[in-house]
Protein backbone atom coordinates (compact mmCIF):
# COMPACT_ATOMS: atom_id res chain seq x y z
CA UNK A 1 0.00 0.00 0.00
CA UNK A 2 1.27 3.43 -0.73
CA UNK A 3 2.44 5.85 2.27
CA UNK A 4 -0.22 7.69 2.42
CA UNK A 5 -3.17 5.03 2.68
CA UNK A 6 -0.95 2.56 4.59
CA UNK A 7 -0.89 5.66 7.09
CA UNK A 8 -4.31 6.56 7.13
CA UNK A 9 -5.32 3.01 7.22
CA UNK A 10 -3.00 2.97 10.34
CA UNK A 11 -4.55 5.74 11.75
CA UNK A 12 -7.70 4.92 11.46
CA UNK A 13 -6.92 1.25 12.89
CA UNK A 14 -5.39 3.09 16.37
CA UNK A 15 -8.30 4.99 16.29
CA UNK A 16 -10.70 2.04 16.14
CA UNK A 17 -8.43 0.16 18.53
CA UNK A 18 -8.52 3.08 21.10
CA UNK A 19 -12.01 3.73 20.61
CA UNK A 20 -14.22 0.61 20.71
CA UNK A 21 -11.43 -2.14 21.21
CA UNK A 22 -12.71 -5.78 21.89
CA UNK A 23 -16.40 -4.77 22.43
CA UNK A 24 -18.22 -2.23 20.20
CA UNK A 25 -21.26 -2.79 22.40
CA UNK A 26 -19.73 -1.08 24.90
CA UNK A 27 -18.78 2.11 23.16
CA UNK A 28 -21.95 1.84 21.27
CA UNK A 29 -23.42 2.07 24.30
CA UNK A 30 -21.81 5.22 25.91
CA UNK A 31 -22.10 7.11 22.21
CA UNK A 32 -26.27 6.29 22.91
CA UNK A 33 -25.97 7.35 26.72
CA UNK A 34 -24.03 10.82 25.75
CA UNK A 35 -26.70 11.62 23.18
CA UNK A 36 -29.95 10.94 25.62
CA UNK A 37 -27.79 12.86 28.46
CA UNK A 38 -28.16 15.93 25.77
CA UNK A 39 -31.46 15.35 24.81
CA UNK A 40 -32.86 14.87 28.56
CA UNK A 41 -30.81 17.86 29.67
CA UNK A 42 -31.91 20.00 26.68
CA UNK A 43 -35.59 19.00 28.37
CA UNK A 44 -34.21 20.23 32.02
CA UNK A 45 -34.46 16.73 32.87
CA UNK A 46 -31.46 15.67 35.47
CA UNK A 47 -29.16 13.52 33.01
CA UNK A 48 -26.25 13.44 35.13
CA UNK A 49 -26.96 9.92 36.52
CA UNK A 50 -27.12 8.15 32.79
CA UNK A 51 -23.41 7.26 32.34
CA UNK A 52 -22.60 6.12 35.97
CA UNK A 53 -25.73 3.37 34.87
CA UNK A 54 -24.63 2.79 31.71
CA UNK A 55 -21.22 1.98 32.69
CA UNK A 56 -22.04 -0.59 35.28
CA UNK A 57 -24.52 -2.29 33.36
CA UNK A 58 -22.81 -2.47 30.02
CA UNK A 59 -19.60 -3.83 31.71
CA UNK A 60 -21.58 -6.93 33.67
CA UNK A 61 -22.58 -7.49 30.05
CA UNK A 62 -19.85 -7.47 28.63
CA UNK A 63 -17.81 -8.94 31.02
CA UNK A 64 -20.81 -11.94 31.10
CA UNK A 65 -19.65 -12.06 26.81
CA UNK A 66 -16.43 -12.40 27.39
CA UNK A 67 -16.67 -15.22 29.97
CA UNK A 68 -18.93 -17.27 27.93
CA UNK A 69 -16.32 -16.73 25.10
CA UNK A 70 -13.73 -17.95 26.77
CA UNK A 71 -15.71 -21.45 28.24
CA UNK B 1 -8.63 45.40 44.66
CA UNK B 2 -7.59 41.28 45.75
CA UNK B 3 -4.27 41.08 47.37
CA UNK B 4 -1.63 39.69 46.02
CA UNK B 5 -1.29 36.67 48.53
CA UNK B 6 -4.99 35.55 48.21
CA UNK B 7 -4.75 35.95 44.68
CA UNK B 8 -1.56 33.29 44.81
CA UNK B 9 -3.30 31.03 47.07
CA UNK B 10 -6.86 31.21 45.39
CA UNK B 11 -4.79 30.19 41.90
CA UNK B 12 -2.70 27.92 43.53
CA UNK B 13 -5.32 25.49 45.25
CA UNK B 14 -7.83 25.57 41.99
CA UNK B 15 -5.21 24.99 39.72
CA UNK B 16 -3.83 21.99 41.60
CA UNK B 17 -7.85 20.02 41.66
CA UNK B 18 -6.92 20.25 37.63
CA UNK B 19 -2.91 19.28 38.14
CA UNK B 20 -3.81 16.30 40.19
CA UNK B 21 -5.83 15.16 37.75
CA UNK B 22 -3.58 15.92 34.60
CA UNK B 23 -0.70 14.19 37.07
CA UNK B 24 -3.01 11.33 37.96
CA UNK B 25 -3.51 10.42 34.37
CA UNK B 26 0.32 10.68 33.34
CA UNK B 27 1.54 8.56 36.26
CA UNK B 28 -1.22 6.33 35.69
CA UNK B 29 -0.41 5.54 32.15
CA UNK B 30 3.33 5.90 32.73
CA UNK B 31 3.25 3.07 35.05
CA UNK B 32 1.08 0.98 33.16
CA UNK B 33 2.39 1.42 29.19
CA UNK B 34 5.99 2.70 30.05
CA UNK B 35 7.38 6.05 30.57
CA UNK B 36 9.17 7.01 27.30
CA UNK B 37 5.78 7.51 25.14
CA UNK B 38 3.86 8.77 28.13
CA UNK B 39 6.00 11.33 29.00
CA UNK B 40 6.63 12.74 25.19
CA UNK B 41 2.99 12.60 24.77
CA UNK B 42 2.68 15.28 28.21
CA UNK B 43 5.77 17.53 26.76
CA UNK B 44 4.12 17.04 23.13
CA UNK B 45 0.79 18.49 25.28
CA UNK B 46 2.76 20.99 27.60
CA UNK B 47 4.23 22.62 24.01
CA UNK B 48 0.68 22.75 22.29
CA UNK B 49 -0.56 24.24 25.91
CA UNK B 50 2.14 27.28 25.52
CA UNK B 51 1.27 27.71 21.86
CA UNK B 52 -2.32 28.32 22.85
CA UNK B 53 -1.65 30.13 25.51
CA UNK B 54 1.33 32.37 24.05
CA UNK B 55 -1.14 33.02 21.15
CA UNK B 56 -4.40 33.46 22.23
CA UNK B 57 -2.93 34.98 25.68
CA UNK B 58 -6.10 36.46 27.32
CA UNK B 59 -8.42 35.72 24.66
CA UNK B 60 -7.97 32.28 26.29
CA UNK B 61 -11.24 32.61 28.26
CA UNK B 62 -13.10 32.77 24.54
CA UNK B 63 -12.15 28.98 23.65
CA UNK B 64 -14.95 27.02 23.58
CA UNK B 65 -14.38 24.16 26.86
CA UNK B 66 -17.81 22.86 26.75
CA UNK B 67 -17.09 20.70 23.35
CA UNK B 68 -13.37 19.78 24.22
CA UNK B 69 -14.56 18.43 27.48
CA UNK B 70 -16.80 16.70 25.72
CA UNK B 71 -14.80 15.19 23.53
CA UNK B 72 -11.85 14.21 25.72
CA UNK B 73 -14.15 12.79 28.40
CA UNK B 74 -16.03 10.78 25.89
CA UNK B 75 -12.53 9.44 24.53
CA UNK B 76 -11.17 8.98 28.24
CA UNK B 77 -14.51 6.98 28.87
CA UNK B 78 -14.62 4.60 25.76
CA UNK B 79 -10.54 3.76 27.05
CA UNK B 80 -10.71 3.28 30.53
CA UNK B 81 -13.86 1.45 30.13
CA UNK B 82 -11.54 -1.43 28.03
CA UNK B 83 -8.93 -1.31 30.89
CA UNK B 84 -11.87 -1.20 33.54
CA UNK B 85 -13.36 -4.71 31.69
CA UNK B 86 -9.51 -6.29 31.10
CA UNK B 87 -8.15 -5.16 34.74
CA UNK B 88 -11.59 -6.91 36.51
CA UNK B 89 -11.02 -10.31 34.21
CA UNK B 90 -7.27 -10.28 34.81
CA UNK B 91 -7.84 -9.48 38.79
CA UNK B 92 -10.53 -12.22 38.63
CA UNK B 93 -8.24 -14.50 37.28
CA UNK B 94 -5.18 -14.23 38.73
CA UNK B 95 -5.40 -12.09 41.81
CA UNK B 96 -2.78 -9.90 42.47
CA UNK B 97 -0.28 -11.63 40.02
CA UNK B 98 3.01 -9.60 39.28
CA UNK B 99 3.53 -8.85 42.71
CA UNK B 100 7.95 -8.62 43.04
CA UNK B 101 7.99 -9.12 39.63
CA UNK B 102 6.56 -9.25 36.15
CA UNK B 103 3.40 -11.28 35.68
CA UNK B 104 4.47 -13.37 32.67
CA UNK B 105 1.02 -13.05 30.75
CA UNK B 106 0.83 -9.89 31.23
CA UNK B 107 0.87 -7.10 28.16
CA UNK B 108 0.00 -4.15 28.75
CA UNK B 109 3.23 -2.26 28.96
CA UNK B 110 4.19 -1.22 24.92
CA UNK B 111 7.60 -3.20 24.44
CA UNK B 112 7.90 -2.35 20.59
CA UNK B 113 10.20 -0.12 19.05
CA UNK B 114 8.36 2.63 18.16
CA UNK B 115 6.33 5.04 20.16
CA UNK B 116 3.23 3.94 21.65
CA UNK B 117 0.55 6.20 20.31
CA UNK B 118 -1.80 4.65 23.08
CA UNK B 119 0.27 6.02 26.29
CA UNK B 120 0.86 9.24 23.73
CA UNK B 121 -2.90 10.12 23.06
CA UNK B 122 -3.29 9.70 26.72
CA UNK B 123 -0.90 11.84 28.11
CA UNK B 124 -1.26 13.97 25.36
CA UNK B 125 -4.73 14.75 25.88
CA UNK B 126 -4.55 14.78 29.85
CA UNK B 127 -2.27 17.46 29.87
CA UNK B 128 -3.71 19.76 26.90
CA UNK B 129 -7.13 19.57 28.90
CA UNK B 130 -6.64 19.75 32.59
CA UNK B 131 -3.83 22.39 31.54
CA UNK B 132 -6.07 24.50 29.50
CA UNK B 133 -8.45 24.36 32.53
CA UNK B 134 -5.47 25.77 34.71
CA UNK B 135 -4.47 28.79 32.16
CA UNK B 136 -8.32 29.42 32.18
CA UNK B 137 -8.29 29.78 35.93
CA UNK B 138 -5.09 31.86 35.65
CA UNK B 139 -6.56 34.46 33.07
CA UNK B 140 -10.26 34.69 34.44
CA UNK B 141 -9.03 34.76 38.07
CA UNK B 142 -5.83 37.00 37.73
CA UNK B 143 -7.99 39.48 35.09
CA UNK B 144 -10.58 39.90 37.28
CA UNK B 145 -8.40 40.29 40.61
CA UNK B 146 -5.92 42.94 38.25
CA UNK B 147 -2.70 40.33 39.29
CA UNK B 148 -2.05 38.19 35.87
CA UNK B 149 1.46 37.94 37.23
CA UNK B 150 0.38 36.33 40.40
CA UNK B 151 -2.10 34.14 39.49
CA UNK B 152 0.25 32.54 37.05
CA UNK B 153 2.97 31.99 39.95
CA UNK B 154 -0.04 30.36 41.49
CA UNK B 155 -0.86 27.83 38.45
CA UNK B 156 2.31 27.11 37.48
CA UNK B 157 3.03 26.81 41.03
CA UNK B 158 0.53 24.43 41.34
CA UNK B 159 1.61 22.18 38.06
CA UNK B 160 5.02 22.16 39.47
CA UNK B 161 4.32 21.12 42.86
CA UNK B 162 1.64 18.49 41.82
CA UNK B 163 4.02 17.20 39.32
CA UNK B 164 6.86 16.85 41.33
CA UNK B 165 4.66 14.68 43.83
CA UNK B 166 3.74 12.57 40.66
CA UNK B 167 7.32 12.02 40.08
CA UNK B 168 8.44 11.20 43.70
CA UNK B 169 5.46 8.70 43.69
CA UNK B 170 6.36 6.88 40.40
CA UNK B 171 8.17 4.60 42.05
CA UNK B 172 6.04 3.25 44.48
CA UNK B 173 3.18 3.13 41.07
CA UNK B 174 5.68 0.89 40.12
CA UNK B 175 5.71 -1.93 42.56
CA UNK B 176 1.49 -2.22 42.10
CA UNK B 177 1.25 -5.44 40.50
CA UNK B 178 0.25 -4.89 36.61
CA UNK B 179 -3.12 -6.53 36.53
CA UNK B 180 -4.28 -4.48 39.79
CA UNK B 181 -2.92 -1.29 38.04
CA UNK B 182 -4.47 -1.77 34.92
CA UNK B 183 -7.59 -1.93 37.20
CA UNK B 184 -6.94 0.99 39.00
CA UNK B 185 -6.14 3.54 35.71
CA UNK B 186 -8.81 1.57 34.30
CA UNK B 187 -11.13 2.74 36.99
CA UNK B 188 -9.65 6.35 37.16
CA UNK B 189 -9.91 7.36 33.36
CA UNK B 190 -13.16 6.12 33.51
CA UNK B 191 -14.03 8.57 36.38
CA UNK B 192 -12.48 11.36 34.84
CA UNK B 193 -13.93 10.32 31.06
CA UNK B 194 -17.67 10.36 33.05
CA UNK B 195 -17.41 13.57 34.93
CA UNK B 196 -15.80 15.57 31.67
CA UNK B 197 -18.02 13.94 29.19
CA UNK B 198 -21.15 15.22 30.95
CA UNK B 199 -19.51 18.30 31.74
CA UNK B 200 -19.15 19.19 28.31
CA UNK B 201 -22.79 18.24 27.60
CA UNK B 202 -23.34 21.63 30.09
CA UNK B 203 -25.02 19.09 32.76
CA UNK B 204 -24.30 20.40 35.99
CA UNK B 205 -22.79 17.87 38.76
CA UNK B 206 -24.86 17.31 41.87
CA UNK B 207 -21.73 18.79 44.57
CA UNK B 208 -19.82 19.81 41.22
CA UNK B 209 -15.95 18.72 41.59
CA UNK B 210 -17.09 16.47 44.72
CA UNK B 211 -19.08 14.20 42.25
CA UNK B 212 -15.05 12.71 41.31
CA UNK B 213 -14.82 10.63 44.52
CA UNK B 214 -18.42 9.75 44.58
CA UNK B 215 -17.76 7.98 40.87
CA UNK B 216 -14.57 6.91 42.05
CA UNK B 217 -16.41 4.90 44.78
CA UNK B 218 -19.35 3.84 42.50
CA UNK B 219 -16.52 2.53 39.86
CA UNK B 220 -14.08 0.48 42.74
CA UNK B 221 -17.40 -0.73 44.31
CA UNK B 222 -18.00 -1.92 40.99
CA UNK B 223 -15.47 -3.37 40.05
CA UNK B 224 -15.68 -5.29 43.98
CA UNK B 225 -18.50 -7.24 42.78
CA UNK B 226 -17.48 -7.97 39.19
CA UNK B 227 -14.29 -9.56 40.53
CA UNK B 228 -16.45 -11.23 42.88
CA UNK B 229 -18.79 -12.36 40.52
CA UNK B 230 -16.27 -13.67 37.81
CA UNK B 231 -14.30 -15.36 40.27
CA UNK B 232 -17.71 -16.92 41.26
CA UNK B 233 -18.45 -18.42 37.68
CA UNK B 234 -15.10 -19.61 37.47
CA UNK B 235 -15.34 -21.61 40.07
CA UNK B 236 -18.80 -22.57 38.45
CA UNK B 237 -20.78 -20.88 41.33
CA UNK B 238 -23.93 -19.39 40.81
CA UNK B 239 -23.99 -16.44 42.75
CA UNK B 240 -26.51 -15.92 45.89
CA UNK B 241 -29.86 -14.84 44.79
Amino acid sequence: MPPPFSWIVAVARFLYDFIVGDDWTVAAAVAIGLVVSAVLNVNHIAAWWLIPVIVVLMLGVSLRRASSKLR
Amino acid sequence: MTGLIPVIITTFLASAVEAIEMVTIVVGVGATRGWRSTLIGAASGFGVLAVVVIVAGAALSRVPIGPLRLIVGALLLTFGLQWFRKGIMRVAARGLAGIGGQDPHEAAEWTGPGMDWTAWFLAFKGVVLEGLEVAFIVVTFGAGANHLVAAAIGGVGAVIIVGGIGLALHQSVRRIPRSLLQLIVGVLLTTFGTFWAIEGLGIEWPGGDAAIPGLLVLYVATALVYITLERNRALGLRPAA
